[in-house]
């Protein structure tokens, strides 16, 4: 049999479902997180809360550090480039990392065009706010989706507005017959062949997973409610009071989601939440970035 | 036939459908009251294995699940699964595994080879997968090996993989295990 690196990359990710993946800026924290019950984490600079403060240009991190991170830890190394840049998704690619994320909260390399993530052997995870661009993505390549949320915020508000409207937009695709998926395609901005798939499946070719303003226990569990197969938790955890205790809390509230006992026990004593912003106090929208 | 598929954290949902097409009941074990149903097997699915031990252990479910392995309720562990099984871990096969053996995603691969007791051109999907180092008793048994390794053993009813039928059409393997289930 021929090795389908695609349905590989698909598949890895179809591994990593019901758990819980985590942003981490050093080794240490790469530790807690496994330790705690992380299935993956995403190794970066600074994590997303911080680089809406510091502002500026935010690029792909220090190869060095990644590779601090790689070393560290035993589940799989996710790292984040920029948005259409072809050369640090090599780079990323080189150092033989499991997962590249073509991410938003990075400031774009292109305006216009994401990376053709085909060309690539390593897999790519891509940001979608609905059906049409989380369609656009895989057909780009991508082996995995994630809601964009608003990173960074500690607000879920954006990853659920995100999440349920692709859950809707599914089922619409499923409701239509067959003659009216070329139109729905059109509408989609997205390859009909995709298109049809999700019609005759309900669900993505590719896992799905929930990003952007996961901070609790009972945010975790929302997102698992309305349809996500796993959740990123970026700053969240780091960013809080006890991170080794949030963090295992998140992975078990993603487990067991619907024993509300349980959540609400997992909700006890975690001690300060990281502050957040609300969505409409910011400036930067980061979610509105690569369509 | 029930069989339990410990839902903790991975691939359980494809090994449920691989079931569901022999036409067999299945129930997820998310947690330790779950694990009190009657049923005729188990089944580990792939995934992270250090997230699966620890929230094994957490629940709870870790003895309880030990204890049932050992007296004799047949279980079909693939890849982490596999990891669970070993020694170490829940440590009730007689098998040393290497995790990551073949190093980070860029070495997951395809195969097809023969599986000794399930058939010739079996297909084989290594996900960031482990593979056997060493069977350390004869109670167990190996059924295959690629590239030198072994990949595959079974050990009285239980029966382990490095690879995963449950992501390929074939549903040779679960068909097998669901014969270990019944005699």
């Amino acid at each position: 049999m021929e090795t389908n690196r695609q349905d590989l990359n698909r598949q890895l990710a179809q591994m990593l479902k019901g758990g819980v993946i985590m942003d981490v800026t050093t080794p240490e924290q790469a530790r807690i997180a496994e330790a705690a019950g992380a299935c993956a984490v995403m190794a970066l600079e600074r994590i997303p809360a911080d680089i809406r403060a510091a502002g500026g240009v935010s690029r792909m991190s220090d190869p060095k550090m990644i590779r601090g991170i790689q070393d560290a830890v035993s589940i799989p190394v996710m790292a984040k480039c920029r948005i259409g840049h072809i050369a640090e998704a090599q780079i990323l690619e080189a150092i033989e990392i499991d997962y590249i994320d073509e991410s938003e909260v990075l400031s774009p390399a292109d305006n216009i065009y994401h990376i053709d993530k085909t060309k690539f052997k390593v897999p790519f995870v891509c940001g979608a706010k609905n059906l049409g661009e989380a369609l656009r993505r895989i057909a780009e390549g991508a082996t995995m989706i994630r809601t964009k949320g608003e990173p960074g915020t500690g607000d879920v508000v954006q990853a659920v507005s995100h999440m349920r409207l692709m859950q809707s937009e599914i089922r619409r695709l499923v409701s239509m017959s067959e003659d009216e998926l070329y139109e729905a395609a059109k509408q989609l901005q997205a390859p009909y062949e995709l298109v049809r798939y999700v019609h005759e499946n309900g669900k993505l070719p590719v896992v799905n997973f929930a990003a952007g303003g996961v901070a609790t226990p009972a945010d975790a569990a929302l997102m698992m409610q309305l349809g996500a197969e796993g959740v990123f938790v970026g700053s969240g955890i780091f960013k809080s009071g006890n991170p080794a205790k949030r963090a295992a809390a998140i992975v078990q509230a993603v487990t067991n989601y619907k024993d509300t006992k349980l959540l609400a026990e997992l909700s006890e004593d975690l001690g300060e939440a990281m502050v957040g912003i609300n969505e409409h106090e910011i400036e930067l929208l980061m979610a509105e970035r690569g369509k | 036939m029930r069989i339990a598929v410990l839902a903790l954290q991975g691939a359980f949902i494809e090994h449920e459908q691989a079931l569901q097409r022999l036409g067999v009941e299945s129930f997820e074990v998310r947690q330790k009251k779950d694990w009190l149903q009657s049923k005729d097997g188990l089944i580990l699915p792939g995934g992270e294995s250090t997230v699966q031990m620890r929230l094994l252990r957490e629940l709870s479910l870790l003895e309880p699940i030990r204890q049932d392995i050992l007296n004799g309720l047949p279980v079909f562990g693939t890849c982490a699964g596999m990891i669970l099984l070993s020694q170490g871990h829940l440590g009730t096969m007689d098998i040393r595994v290497r995790r990551n053996a073949y190093g980070r995603q860029l070495g997951s691969f395809n195969a097809v080879g023969k599986v000794a007791e399930v058939g010739d051109n079996i297909p084989m999907t290594f996900i960031r997968a482990p593979y056997i180092e060493e069977i350390l008793s004869d109670k167990c048994r190996l059924l295959a090996e690629v590239d030198g390794n072994i990949v595959a053993a079974r050990q009285g009813n239980q029966l382990a993989t490095a690879f995963h039928p449950e992501l390929t059409s074939d549903i040779r393997f679960h068909r097998y295990f669901l014969k270990l289930t019944s005699s």
